[in-house]
């Protein structure tokens, strides 16, 4: 064929970034991915968190001293116990016995051998009507007047600092997603450079001939964006089997450690939508970055 | 093609002045003026800065003082997204060619319609009908590394005035062939001028300038235009 293909004014093809920008792209996109998916996985995480506690509450009874210190703290539970049946939108009181904290402990320690004997405090898991309207500061007054040692928890202080904490690293992880970004940018940017300065003579000829600034710039923007999008892909192609890797290490892990990790189907369309982001931003980089040298040429 | 009346000036130059950075200016207070539909030698010794006027008037550079007015327009007042307009009005005959290596000469020749987005179908229609005008029948698919200098040259003529251009600047277009074939180019761009193209051909070579002494010429020295000299049709040969 003596004609070539439209596209073919600048041999963009045998650039030298045509080699290194794909793995470049593959690299951000990869990291990014890991980023997003962290984003994504924090947030069904604190959503769990955040449905498994909202309510219940727990009362904790420390244990007492002296030569009865069991009878009476069962009988302090008991009491707490009623107290806490008699409060109104309370559906279920279930007192823990030893035997269920030590099995609650377990995942912590281990053996749980070795605290047998130690004075553990007594707790009782109290569920309350979703669209009850509790006087939590009320009921646990009245609780610790009745109930010597006892104490009432909801839960929301904990709660609210581990989600302050996550929010935290979810704030981390966009800001490593925008600073991916702005490499994957600054990489373009050098990159289109480079290859306006290679193809400087070709780009000056189109330019006297009459060529307006876009049809040069089209060009680039064109090439950056398959670049892009090979590199979009490699970087998917790293991170879905790294994903599935972690995913199925953390469904390894055994006992509560961590809630159970996985990604939603949000989290899987964001990462799936990374090669196509990529490549949009490679092709606009290059698009503005062409438009921007070439304005200074008469 | 949208040539003007003969006679209305196409481009005009008011005491321009050029110098590239901080340097000497190479142009110095240039002033002259080129009717529509003329033919004009740009003569001058090596260094003198006929490229630089050349390039003026193709838009390839600007001045650093004076005035340039082409096609009615004035360029200092012109915005840049205008020029490419101007500039598709103008055929450009390098000296060093600039053809595109790695695009065959036919690619090169169809550049200044792809530019303007013509249809592939015209281009596939023009651009191998102009290339045999230019003798160059045989080597549609060749690239320009495979040419010699005069096909080269050829290619580059063929790529100025593809576009047919309301001005055809030429930079030293016989430099790199014999004389059987340069005196075949100067007839092609005779041609062309008869079709109304105003044409400018920047040369030193004296021999080929008396061959066509009734053509006036620019002479340009130290920088400076020091003759305009046309010579009426009554006195020519």
């Amino acid at each position: 064929m003596i004609f070539s293909r439209r596209h073919s004014d600048l041999p963009l093809r045998g650039d030298a970034t045509s080699r290194f920008l794909p793995w470049l792209v593959g690299l951000m996109v990869f990291l990014a991915a890991m980023a997003v998916a962290g984003v994504f996985v924090i947030n069904n995480v604190m959503e769990r968190w955040d449905h498994d506690v909202s309510g219940t509450l727990t009362v904790q009874v420390i244990p007492a001293g002296g030569d009865q210190a069991d009878a009476v703290t069962e009988e302090r539970v008991l009491l707490a116990v009623d107290v806490m049946r008699k409060v109104p939108g309370v559906v279920s009181v279930t007192a823990f016995d030893k035997k269920r904290t030590l099995a609650l402990l377990q995942p912590w320690l281990g053996n749980t051998e070795v605290v047998q004997d130690m004075p553990l405090p007594r707790l009782i898991d109290v569920t309350v009507k979703s669209d009850a309207r509790i006087d939590l500061t009320e009921v646990a007054e009245r609780l610790s007047h009745a109930v010597p040692g006892a104490s009432l928890d909801d839960h929301r202080v904990w709660l609210s600092r581990l989600i302050n904490l996550s929010r935290t690293i979810q704030w981390l992880a966009i800001v490593v997603v925008v600073l991916i970004g702005m490499v994957t940018s600054a990489t373009v940017v050098y990159a289109t450079r480079t290859g306006m300065a290679v193809h400087y003579g070709i780009i000056e000829v189109l330019h006297l001939i009459g060529a307006h600034d876009d049809y040069v710039a089209r060009q680039f923007a064109d090439r950056a964006f398959a670049l892009g999008v090979a590199g979009g892909l490699i970087g998917l192609g790293l991170a879905v089997p790294a994903l599935t890797a972690i995913g199925w290490a953390a469904k390894r892990l055994e006992g509560g450690f961590l809630p159970s990790i996985s990604l939603p189907l949000s989290g899987y369309i964001a990462i799936g939508l990374l090669p196509l982001l990529a490549a949009g931003l490679a092709m606009l980089t290059a698009r503005l970055t062409v438009h921007g040298t070439l304005s200074r040429m008469p | 093609m949208r040539h003007r009346p003969r006679g209305e000036n196409i481009i005009r130059f008011d005491s321009v002045g050029l110098r590239y950075g901080l340097g000497p200016e190479v142009l110095q207070d240039v002033t002259f003026a080129l009717p529509s539909g003329s033919f004009h030698f740009l003569t001058g010794p090596s260094g003198a800065g006929k490229s630089s006027l050349l390039r003026l008037m193709y838009l390839g550079l600007r001045p650093t003082r004076g005035r340039v007015v082409l096609f009615d327009r004035d360029i200092a007042t012109t915005k840049r997204y205008e020029l490419p307009a101007l500039r598709r009005r103008i055929g450009v005959v390098f000296q060093d060619f600039r053809l595109l290596d790695h695009m065959t000469a036919l690619d090169n020749v169809a550049l200044p319609l792809r530019v303007r987005g013509v249809r592939e179908s015209e281009i596939r229609k023009h651009v191998p009908e102009l290339l045999s005008w230019v003798g160059l029948a045989d080597h549609l698919g060749a690239k320009p590394s495979t040419l010699s200098g005069g096909q080269k040259q050829r290619v580059a003529i063929a790529r100025a005035v593809i576009g047919r251009p309301d001005l055809l600047l030429a930079d030293e277009p016989t430099g790199n062939v014999d004389d059987h074939i340069a005196m075949r180019l100067m007839y092609l761009f005779e041609e062309l001028n008869k079709l109304g193209t105003t044409i400018v051909v920047a040369t030193h070579n004296e021999s080929l300038v008396s061959r066509f002494a009734h053509l006036p010429r620019i002479h340009i020295e130290h920088g400076m235009v020091t003759t305009l000299r046309h010579v009426p049709p009554e006195e020519m040969e």
